[in-house]
């Protein structure tokens, strides 16, 4: 399989690399006029067509294509596998799907969160053994949930800034494997132990031992700056906006059944088989499990104990996956002989206080990004929220529907509105796809790029919030057909 | 130092209080339902659940008055006698308050013990009917829920409280010198124990939400949610009621029970606990340790171990009656009116007379980096004050930073303080050597050397920097703030702030005025006090102010009885034992004998034969000898890191002797040295007032008690003159001033209220 790809690439690289690795400097000279004339034929071409969002003298930028190994229950069959080796699958997926040239690649952006400490730039590593060159850089960052998120709107303001041409983002989550970790104290010693030079000073060192220092240290679960845990602070929400356990259970069934559908029938075309050494291939995503409002009904609450409304059938689990989009500057795209799936356009992060608004981030980007890109709610065909908890989502279309929320906290005249549910998380959500934190936000945008392409739409909404009171909005306007 | 231990347990009940309430009085009618007669409690039913919802009308508190007693019983009465109601729940739409004890001006108004006992019978009247409820009713507490709040809380079947930090519950009766007079002291053993229950109602302490929970005293806990539908202390309360409504319906169904699982320990100690031989040690234990501390001085502590006792061995009739007549005794006891005395005044000393000031201070900057000053820098800091830490040298900076971080850091292992908060506390502090960013200082405190040169130079210094609006503030404990404005620009901006060390530990802030401060200025001044948590008495400027003019002359005596070759062991046995937190040798180590003796000169400048007395030779020959006190490891006694009972200086025994002073054996019984002491210090504070330094009684006696650590069973030197008598202290004056000479004569003021056995200071 991995000589297939090789040879494809090969393949490829000399077909549509040769014209367009030189003159450089030449066409960023021209590409503003080029760029939005193709772009003005493209909106004319446009059935349904709204105004553009191209704006002068900055490059238009596209997603060409993206995917992602299935996302899976942690525990199951990525288990024994380390992060690098899904995000490398991502990446081989994705040289597949699109058959770029390795080579065309200047840049690689992961997102992850939960760092493995042996490859902590996990992009570098996956990249390196994806066989992309090594001479092509390779950076990973972090943002919580947003972290793919942040990786993609790195590689736009790359692009933009003309620094580069192609650039893969992705995102990456293990959490069968969380870092273990010594306790302080132990480490401590450890270290010491490591500086003593005679027998006298370890055996020194190691009589201050004590039991206590065996006592592992976990990666945390909560916030660091409140120490509350995000299910914690999910039930606080839905109980400050009132929405009720049943609502809760609801939405959630209304993710799994729609994400059922979906993949039965077959539109999660971003999902990239996945051969896991050792194990069968993997080739769906296995946490979809539409259940009945009197299953769900049945669970105790996960977090505020015993009242309160989060429960395991209406959160995100913990999910392994990875994805990779490849994204390009249009004329570069256009010159290779693609046809991109979506334009990036205007994005936005936000963050609030990470107390009591931990998942309001939605909320805040929305109108935000709306406003920056001249759109309204109206505008938008396809919505892809992230979500993290059903009572996170009901409160983040609360809070956008409240003309007093809008004005008291948000410092806004009036609301911005609720997204209508009948375009919103369509193919299901993290609730039911799962939410492997770092590769989210890439599997957002292409499935905001894909509905539109399928129901027919000219701008999505993509929309997450993330820990640390984080949050971030992004508009996706479906390339013309 | 001097006072905080002795009134550490007045400090938490009044720091509980000091959370309560920010003031959203106009919004609890919107949700009143059914009956809207009632001005304190409006019910509501929702499906089978009675909601009933205090709020008395025009407080910031809800407290358990007659009228609300009343009101409560109609309610009660309706819901038990209606078919439709199954539960109820009990809750307070007053944000930070569920109720805040009982009315205090109800047991004021009362003249005989009988007709206190009355009151607290009729309380426990209620409660009992409560507790014996078939219909379950659910307290749902969001707030301050004390003394008799606290008690109508464990009368009911179940308690859910909201986990804020604002929600304490706790019985603080002791500290106003009397004890739960409405079935605390039957219910509270039995529900947290004996242990706990003698720990609450003995030390006043105020208990955390997550606290109660563990101890078993609330049942479940709700958390504080933030802004969503509604602003976030209302949706709270809203969030609570539902919340309590679903644990009332499970109560009435039968699905939850209200017992609660014990773990092992306690289920222990509660077997041990059964043993008489046991629960006798107990009450043994707990009473030795309470007349050690309070040396007798405090009835209270001693009545609640015999009422709690009394419950337990003879059963809850014998036990609620000894209650309802113990606490009418207490009711009427002097020390109570003291303590009820100082709560009151502590109150009035926590608002801003001045008014709001025209600019907030924003941008605080401290000079000196010493003990004083990083005191100051750590409670501005804590309260989210931007403040700029300036001292001269590094070393000295960084001491002064690590002392702020060390407050904070201690908050963080004690628990009230997450490392986080720790952090960004800590970096509302800038430290710098230079005067860099005062430009857009609000209010200067400067914490200097006492030395006037070295203040006239740092305000010139300073006032070439700062902007006009400025203030600047002088913390000094003797030095004069007028003459320190005399090189001023200024002179309206300038003011003294005179804090207490350590700054953390002690409450009171003496703010001094001088005839040129404008009252903006002395506004400002408050204002930051308040915000750093400070009870503050604003004084005239004069030698001394007031704290340290009415210590002084008592010092003198310090000096005077030593001489006399009374031993500092036994002075120091003699002070505590009238109620000083502190004996007065060590008082003089406290402070510092260099400080005691730069102070004392001063003043006796000023004020000559009225603060003579002692030799002031004594102080002297100590600091010649280096015997500074704590801070140079040897005083009066000898100080040493990590040993407990310190020991005399044995080095002094020559200094005594060669000061010695034939004492007057009919001015020196024990009886006779502790009134020579105290007499000197109510009659300087009285002066005080006649002079105008004081403007009210009320200020002398919070200054005296947070800041001097005069006895707070006695209520400050005002109280003590109204409840001890006028002329008795003149008597005592006289007798003294006949033995000594001038420094006895009692003031004018002092001998026209014995003159007029009708006049008091408060009415």
């Amino acid at each position: 399989m991995n000589q297939n790809f090789k040879m494809t690439s090969l393949l490829t690289y000399t077909f549509k690399n040769l014209p367009s690795t030189s003159k450089w400097a030449l066409r960023f000279c021209v590409r503003p006029l080029s760029s939005s004339s193709q772009l003005q034929a493209a909106a004319d071409s446009q059935t349904k067509s709204k105004k553009t969002l191209a704006k002068p003298n900055i490059r238009n930028i596209v997603v060409v294509d993206g995917v992602r190994i299935p996302f899976l229950l942690s525990g199951t069959s990525y288990k024994d596998l380390m992060p690098h080796d899904l995000a490398r699958a991502a990446l081989l997926g994705l040289l597949h799907r699109t058959i770029v040239p390795k080579d065309v690649v200047d840049y690689i952006v992961f997102g992850t969160v939960i760092q493995e400490v042996k490859t902590s730039n996990v992009a570098r590593e996956a990249a390196l053994g994806a066989g992309f060159s090594d001479k092509t850089p390779a950076h990973t960052v972090t943002m919580a949930c947003i972290s793919s998120n942040q990786a993609m709107t790195t590689a736009v303001g790359l692009i933009a800034s003309g620094q580069c041409d192609v650039v893969v983002a992705g995102g990456v989550e293990l959490m069968s494997d969380v870092p273990i970790r010594h306790s302080r104290k132990m480490r401590k010693m450890m270290l010491d132990l490591n500086k003593a030079k005679t027998l006298a000073q370890r055996l020194s060192v190691i009589s201050k031992f004590r039991l206590n220092f065996l006592s592992p240290e976990l990666p945390a679960v909560s916030e660091f700056s409140t120490s509350e845990t995000m299910g914690h602070s999910a039930d606080r929400l839905a109980a400050a906006f009132a929405i009720s356990r049943e609502e809760q259970d609801e939405y959630a069934l209304r993710s799994h059944s729609l994400a059922k559908r979906a993949q039965d029938e077959g539109l999660l075309s971003d999902i990239v088989p996945f051969k896991v050494p050792g194990r069968d291939t993997v080739t769906q995503d296995n946490g979809i499990r539409p259940s009945s409002l009197d299953q769900m009904a049945k669970l105790k609450p996960a977090f505020i104990k015993p009242y309160g409304t989060v429960t395991a059938a209406n959160s995100s689990f913990l999910t392994d996956g990875a994805s990779a989009v490849l994204i390009m500057a249009e004329e570069k795209a256009l010159a290779m002989g693609y046809k991109p799936k979506a334009y990036l356009r205007d994005f936005m992060y936000v963050s609030q206080d990470p107390k009591d608004q931990l998942l309001l981030g939605p909320t805040y980007a929305t109108p935000k990004v709306l406003e920056k890109a001249g759109l309204t709610m109206n505008d938008i065909d396809a919505f892809e929220f992230h979500e993290a908890f059903s009572g996170q989502i009901l409160a983040n279309l609360k809070a956008m529907d409240s003309d007093w929320f809008a004005q008291n906290y948000m410092g806004r005249k009036a609301k911005v509105g609720s997204p209508p549910l009948e375009k919103f998380n369509n193919w299901g959500g993290s609730l039911s796809l799962g939410h492997p934190f770092g590769a989210t936000g890439c599997r957002l945008v292409m499935a905001a790029a894909n509905r539109l392409r399928k129901e027919g739409g000219q701008y999505g909404l993509v929309a997450a919030c993330a820990a640390g009171g984080q949050g971030h909005a992004m508009i996706v306007e479906a390339y013309p057909k | 130092m001097v006072a905080s231990r002795a009134i550490g347990s007045l400090r938490r009940f009044t720091a509980s209080r000091a959370l309560r309430c920010s003031g959203y009085i106009c919004r609890s009618f919107t949700r009143s339902s059914v009956l809207l007669t009632r001005t304190h409690i409006n019910y509501g039913v929702k499906g089978d659940v009675a909601v009933i919802r205090i709020n008395s009308p025009n407080s910031k508190v809800n407290t358990l008055s007659q009228e609300l007693h009343s009101e409560f019983m109609e309610v009660m009465n309706e819901v038990w006698s209606s078919s439709q109601i199954r539960s109820a729940v009990l809750i307070s739409t007053k944000p930070g308050c569920f109720i805040a004890g009982a009315d205090l001006n109800m047991l004021n108004a009362c003249t005989t013990s009988q007709e206190v006992t009355q009151i607290s019978q009729e309380a426990q009247k209620m409660f009992e009917k409560l507790e014996k409820s078939t219909k379950p009713v659910v307290a749902a507490i969001n707030g301050s829920c004390l003394g008799g709040g606290l008690e109508l809380a464990i009368s009911c079947q179940y308690r859910i409280a909201t986990k804020d930090k604002k929600t304490v519950l706790g019985s603080p009766e002791v500290l106003l010198g009397i004890l739960p007079g409405a079935g605390a002291t039957q219910r509270l053993p039995k529900m947290v124990g004996i242990p706990a229950a003698f720990d609450m109602m003995l030390t006043g302490r105020g208990i955390r939400a997550d606290r109660a929970k563990k101890m078993g005293l609330v049942d479940q806990l709700v958390e504080p949610l933030g802004p969503g539908v509604k602003p976030p202390e209302e949706r709270t309360i809203d969030y609570l009621e539902e919340v309590a409504i679903t644990f009332a319906k499970g109560l009435a169904d039968k699905k939850i029970t209200p017992k609660r699982d014990k773990g092992l320990v306690e289920k222990l100690t509660s077997y041990a606990l059964s043993i008489p031989f046991v629960r006798q040690q107990i009450y043994k234990k707990v009473e030795e340790k309470v007349r050690k501390q309070t040396k007798g001085l405090y009835p209270a502590p001693l009545k609640i171990i015999d009422v709690v006792k009394t419950g337990i061995e003879q059963g809850s009739n014998a036990g609620y009656l000894s209650e309802s007549q113990r606490f009418g005794e207490l009711a009427m006891t002097k020390e109570s009116k003291a303590l009820m005395g100082l709560y009151r005044g502590q109150t009035q000393c926590k608002k801003n007379k001045f008014g709001a000031p025209q600019k907030e201070v924003k941008q605080l900057a401290v000079l000196g980096a010493g003990l004083m000053g990083a005191g100051i820098a750590q409670v501005s800091v804590d309260k989210g004050l931007q403040t700029i830490l300036k001292d001269t040298t590094l070393p000295a900076l960084g001491r002064g930073q690590q002392q702020v971080f060390k407050g904070l850091n201690d908050k963080v292992k004690k628990k009230t303080l997450t490392s986080f908060e720790r952090d960004t506390m800590f970096s509302n502090l800038i430290g710098q050597l230079d005067y860099r960013g005062f430009e857009k200082a609000d209010m200067v405190i400067e914490a200097v050397f006492e030395d006037l040169n070295l203040k006239h130079r740092v305000l010139k210094e300073v006032e070439a920097v700062i902007p006009d609006h400025c203030v600047f503030a002088s913390n000094t404990s003797a030095l004069p703030i007028s003459e320190i404005a005399t090189v001023s620009k200024r002179p309206e901006k300038v003011i003294g702030m005179h804090y207490f060390s350590p700054v953390d530990k002690m409450q009171l802030l003496e703010i001094i005025t001088t005839e040129k401060t404008s009252k903006d200025t002395t506004a400002s001044a408050v204002d930051v006090g308040l915000r750093q948590g400070k009870v503050i008495i604003v004084v005239k400027d004069g030698p001394g102010f007031y704290t340290t003019r009415c210590l002084a002359p008592m010092m003198s005596e310090v000096i005077r009885i030593l001489q006399e070759g009374v031993g500092p062991k036994k002075l120091d046995s003699l002070t505590t034992s009238f109620g000083f937190p502190v004996g007065a040798a060590t008082l003089v180590d406290e402070v510092g004998v260099d400080v005691a003796k730069h102070v004392a000169e001063n003043l006796s400048k000023d004020f000559g034969e009225r603060f003579a007395g002692g030799s002031l030779e004594m102080l002297r020959q100590m600091i010649s000898k280096g015997f500074l006190g704590r801070k140079s490891g040897k005083g009066f006694y000898i100080y040493q890191e990590g040993v407990k009972n310190k020991n005399l200086n044995s080095d002094m025994d020559s200094i005594l002797a060669s000061l010695k002073m034939p004492s007057q054996p009919d001015v020196s019984s024990d009886e006779d040295i502790q009134y020579r002491l105290v007499t000197r210090f109510v009659n300087e504070a009285v002066l005080c007032l006649q002079e105008g330094v004081l403007a009210t009684p009320t200020e002398g006696d919070i200054g005296a008690v947070f800041g001097l650590g005069f006895p707070p069973c006695l209520g400050g030197p005002f109280h003590f003159v109204d409840l001890y008598g006028a002329q008795k202290i003149v008597d005592r004056l006289r007798k003294y001033e006949a033995a000594y000479g001038k420094q006895f004569t009692p003031c004018q003021l002092l001998v026209d209220h014995a003159n007029n056995p009708n006049k008091k200071f408060y009415q």
